[in-house]
């Protein structure tokens, strides 16, 4: 989008050059030969797994992902944070909305999962308190001004998320707010990751790490790839992050010992933010947690620590256990470990949409089958329509072979 | 003092709120009347009439109310239909235990609205309903305007090489409300569009004989109703991502929502389809207008099955949808 | 999966760890209990409304410098 008006004068190098389309397009011209080479080296397209599902957005909502199409093929990782969250946990959740006395407090992505039975939406509707908050101090503050009631956040979201939920459980402690609770289903990124190369079947050639959860860890969180020597880049969400950090995963992919390359310098350092690492440490303990798709992981999860106890909604409100339902057919599980597209779905499209989902990959704006619904449904078609088999051809960024 | 349900039984108390709160504000000579309906003279020709329903939450947020949006929102139903907004009947259902000094404000700013429209207020009703059977207030307006020319607008005068102008910024309304609706206050609030657009779209039309098809985006957004003429027609429309205008602010707030300003309501804007040859004065002709500075052309019709395309500035195109679901301020 | 937007810190409260910033031209206030010693004038990266990071600026130029460099240069080479 432009800003016609010019600008606040404050806008920099940080955001908006790395939107630049000319240099974008100088960049895809010359990176496009090493993409071709290593297509060529491996008979197949490279097969990259972005590992967030802002990422996914990202390549989508810039076009990034088909200009890439005919080198690389994009496999979401599990990096949206309802959809790798376990079914029972979805309606472990949704049961805090029908406990009288109650006040619900959710981001917004978690508004229209659907638990076996219903979603918070749909227990909006019947009359259950369910507030959308955009940070968690709003969920503290609903709790001071509703005394009388007891508040419960849905502690959603990776080790970006969670420092904002550990702080509010310190201001909750700080002022003697008794009745705030976090439900914490907060999980960690590289135990999926492990478990993701470890499993003998998986088909990656690399891996574009999340960049705003390297900002808390560190490129250091990455070590085990590297014991692995597994090629991987951490990323920005820009289109010049894009496009370079996939030419510098296909670079460390022809490398024999691989290094997490960090491609992300503004934001992500060597050892991430240890303020916000102590303060997880010191507010959570990692914990075996359940993922949809992987099962239980180990030191996956992070549980309310001993000390913030009285906050842990799970302890000090328990619900009782709702009964589970699995959808019948619904492949969310094989997509998130990038074992399974959505179009391979029987229920895409058809059953699960995002007006009617099933499952929360089409919940989630970032999930892989709501991206596939909203940008990719129409791509074959689209390309069809151009009657060029080589996209970059057609557009005009290499020369055609003599 | 607040609503009680008394309000709203036709006795005294109603008489009493119909004489303290809305004559004074609307003072209509056929309201005046208090008649059972309004009698208005008949122009010879077409009418259009338009009724909507507004129940949008908060009831005040930075730029507007409930009251301006009731008029804006019917006012340009009407004025993008090539209709001459005339009358309007404006309906209240009140909850119980309503502030009586909002209700005032809103009074007011909806006689305000459509008194800058040149729309008179000629029939109007109250009810009152228990507490927690409402938001508040929800107001119904209905609008009656004379068609000139009936038949001038229309899918099916759109063609193939037409373009497609927006009148101004994407995404304000939708913008200010939510970022109330999330409690994320921006300093200076980022206020919405709502305004009514009947003179400045009567003026266009006068004006341009290539104008072909008008339409105010509103709920689902720039994405939703171009959507809807590319279904009405058959025809294609590409619009460039590279050319959509957005406020600058508002772009930033968009980014920390998590939201795209296609899929966002406008309730101060409308898109027009125009011959290629009047695009550039049309454009020029709509910056002139207060809230419209930032109009621009943003895509072309072309021949095709009926998708609407969003040309992204890297050299990748998406096609677009309609909107599913409300849009909500994500993290993710 | 998660989704940061760089601000710029306009004044900083240290008593309350929170910031004033502006993006893009809006201005909100946000949390700095995690970037201690944030100052005015830098970016953050925010989140949740909280910074989670501050963002170092000349990483920031350096880095599209570097890809420009890399593109004039005649010579065909790796990024550094």
């Amino acid at each position: 989008m432009v800003s016609p008006c010019g600008g606040s004068g404050l806008t920099t190098v940080n955001l908006l050059a790395y939107r630049d389309p000319e240099l974008f397009a100088r960049l895809l011209r010359r990176i496009i030969p090493a993409l071709e080479e290593q297509v060529q080296k491996l008979g197949r397209r490279v097969r990259i797994m972005e590992v967030c599902g802002t990422h996914t957005v990202s390549f989508s909502r810039t076009g990034v992902r088909q200009v890439l199409a005919d080198f690389v093929e994009l496999i979401s990782g599990p990096g949206c944070p309802v959809c790798v969250t376990d079914q029972s946990d979805i309606d472990h959740m949704i049961a805090y909305a029908k406990r009288p006395g109650t006040v619900v407090a959710t981001f917004g992505d978690m508004m229209q999962v659907p638990g076996s039975a219903a979603s918070l939406r749909r227990q909006r509707a019947e009359g259950a308190d369910v507030r959308v908050v955009y940070s968690p101090s709003q969920a503290v503050d609903l709790a001071l001004e509703n005394p009388q009631k007891q508040v419960v956040l849905l502690g959603v979201g990776f080790e970006t998320t969670a420092p904002g939920v550990a702080l509010s459980l310190k201001r909750a402690a700080r002022d003697g707010v008794r009745n705030y609770f976090v439900y914490s289903v907060h999980k960690l990124t590289p135990p999926a990751l492990k478990a993701l190369v470890e499993d003998p079947d998986h088909r990656l050639d690399g891996f574009l790490l999340p960049g705003h959860v390297s900002a808390i860890i560190g490129r250091r969180g990455w070590t085990l790839l590297e014991l692995l020597n597994q090629p991987a880049v951490i990323g920005g969400f820009e289109p010049l992050d894009l496009v370079v950090s996939v030419y510098r995963l296909v670079q460390e992919m022809k490398r024999p010992v691989r290094l997490v390359v960090n491609n992300y310098g503004r934001v992500v350092r060597e050892d991430g933010n240890p303020a916000a690492q102590r303060l997880l440490e010191e507010t959570f303990e990692a914990a075996p947690a359940r993922w949809r798709g992987f099962g239980m992981l180990p030191q996956s999860g992070l549980e309310i620590s001993e000390t913030y106890r009285a906050f842990d909604a799970r302890v000090a409100l328990p619900v009782d256990r709702p009964v589970t339902k699995a959808v019948r057919g619904c492949r969310c599980g094989e997509v998130v470990k990038g074992k399974e597209t959505p179009l391979q779905c029987r229920l895409f499209g058809t059953a699960c949409t995002p007006e009617r989902p099933l499952g929360p990959c089409m919940v989630s704006d970032e999930g892989t089958c709501s991206i596939y619904y909203q940008y990719e449904r129409s791509h074959h078609r689209d390309r069809r329509e151009e009657p060029h088999e080589d996209y970059a051809l057609a557009r005009g960024w290499r020369q055609p072979d003599a | 003092m607040r609503i009680m349900l008394s309000h709203g039984d036709g006795g005294s108390l109603t008489h009493e709120l119909v004489a303290q709160v809305f004559r004074p504000v609307f003072g209509d000579e056929l309201l005046e009347e208090q008649g059972d309906a309004a009698v208005v003279p008949s122009p010879s020709g077409h009418l259009a009439i338009s009724t909507d329903s507004f129940v949008v939450q908060p009831l005040e947020f930075p730029g507007g109310d409930i009251g301006t949006l009731a008029v804006a929102g019917t006012v340009n139903d009407l004025a993008v239909s090539g209709a001459v907004p005339e009358y309007l009947s404006v309906a209240f259902v009140l909850e119980e235990g309503l502030e009586m000094a909002l209700l005032r404000r809103i009074a007011a700013s909806l006689a305000r609205t459509a008194a800058a429209a040149g729309v008179r207020v000629v029939a109007g009703d109250t009810k009152v309903v228990e507490r927690g059977k409402g938001d508040g207030i929800y107001v119904t307006t209905t609008g009656v305007g004379r068609v000139p020319e009936p038949g001038r607008l229309g899918f099916h005068r759109i063609q193939p090489g037409d373009h497609v102008v927006v009148s101004g910024g994407l995404a304000e309304h939708a913008v200010a409300v939510l970022c109330e609706r999330a409690g994320i206050r921006f300093d200076p609030p980022l206020r919405s569009d709502c305004r009514p657009l009947n003179r400045m779209i009567q003026d266009l039309l006068a004006q341009f004989r290539g104008v072909r098809f008008l339409r105010d985006p509103t709920r689902g957004g720039v994405a939703t109703t171009l959507k809807e003429v590319t279904l009405g027609t058959g025809l294609d429309i590409q619009i460039e991502e590279g050319r959509l205008p957005v406020r600058p602010e508002v772009g930033g707030a968009l980014e920390l929502l998590g939201m795209e300003p296609w899929y966002l309501a406008n309730e101060g804007k409308v898109l027009i389809v125009v011959a290629p040859e009047e695009a550039g004065d049309v454009t020029a002709f709509l910056r002139e207008y207060p809230g419209q500075e930032l109009a621009a052309e943003i895509g072309r019709v072309s021949a095709g099955h009926g998708d609407l395309w969003l040309k992204t500035p890297y050299g990748g195109r998406r096609s677009l949808g309609m909107l599913s679901g409300a849009p909500l301020p994500r993290i993710c | 999966m998660c989704l940061a937007v760089p601000a710029k810190v306009l004044e900083v409260d240290p008593t309350r760890l929170r910031a004033r910033v502006d993006y893009l031209g809006s201005q909100t206030v946000v949390g700095i209990a995690l970037v201690g010693g944030v100052q005015t004038g830098q970016f953050v990266l925010v989140h949740v409304g909280e910074a989670v990071q501050v963002m170092d600026e000349e990483q920031a130029r350096d880095g599209l410098a570097l890809w420009r460099e890399w593109l004039d240069d005649s010579e065909p080479a790796g990024l550094p």
